[in-house]
């Protein structure tokens, strides 16, 4: 079976349902760290808008953490590095099968 | 937004580097924090550092309930990240004299201060409550000024840095 370059591109994450369950990439509420930076460190790090970067650290702040990322382990693995880095409380894992 | 000095320590300028005015008191504390977090870094993995240190909290556990993949995740990543963080903190004992810092320096203050902010808070065991007012008999009064002062500084450099934003991509 013969496959154009075009077909054999990495999908866009969010936009696959993916056999072997996606990891996701969790932050967790913490007493420390203030409200501004957690968004500054959103909008910085995935390059999200200034509205979904709030409401995020919102989740995290009222809910007690927010699902900020998603997709292979290898790429959550380098969100939870570059987060850790940042010190914000992170952690991965394979979201629930469906 | 207008953005004076009357409002902080740190001025994003319209090319887009900064420039910091941080007084010698200030930079004084600042590199005698930064000194205790190198001291408590190196001996960080030992015995000797304690939970109470704080030093830990700037290691987190990546995958909770899964001790396989936590140690190997660790051991691929724990060193590098202690390296960057002694790194980082050779970097602003060079540029904390200096008058203008551009993003990449800027934004190497704002995650080391963080780190600094951390560990502070991890040891005094602040919850998300003010401190409130300090009393200056209290033993741990210093520490607990410094925590404030760093959020201060903390909350300048945010403001500064997020008008250097890019675009955002998800809309």
């Amino acid at each position: 079976m013969s496959t154009s370059p075009a077909e054999v591109d990495v999908p866009d994450v969010d936009d696959v349902v993916d056999p072997d369950r996606p990891w996701i990439v969790l932050v967790w509420n913490d007493p420390i760290n203030l409200m501004s930076y957690v968004t500054y460190v959103f909008q910085k790090l995935f390059g999200y808008s200034l509205e979904k970067a709030t409401s995020l650290m919102l989740d995290v702040h009222e809910k007690g953490r927010a699902v900020v990322s998603n997709g292979t382990r290898e790429k959550a693995e380098l969100d939870v590095f570059r987060l850790h880095e940042h010190g914000l409380w992170a952690t991965m894992q394979q979201e629930d099968a469906p | 937004m207008v953005f004076g000095f009357g409002g902080g320590p740190i001025r994003r300028e319209r090319d887009g580097t900064f420039t910091i005015r941080l007084s010698e008191p200030e930079q004084v504390l600042l590199k005698s924090l930064l000194a205790q977090l190198r001291t408590l870094l190196k001996l960080e993995g030992g015995s000797e550092i304690t939970d109470e240190s704080g030093v830990r909290r700037l290691f987190p556990t990546a995958y909770a309930g899964r001790d396989d993949l936590e140690a190997e995740y660790q051991a691929m990543v724990h060193d590098d990240l202690l390296a960057r963080r002694l790194a980082n903190i050779d970097e602003i004992e060079s540029s904390i004299v200096l008058p203008s810092l551009d993003e990449e320096q800027l934004g190497t203050w704002l995650r080391t201060f963080n780190d600094l902010r951390l560990v502070l808070g991890t040891r005094l065991d602040v919850s998300e409550d003010d401190l409130g007012p300090i009393d200056p008999d209290d033993p741990e009064a210093p520490a607990q000024a410094a925590y404030e002062y760093l959020g201060w500084l903390l909350e300048a450099t945010v403001t500064a840095l997020t008008g250097s934003l890019p675009d955002p991509e998800d809309d």
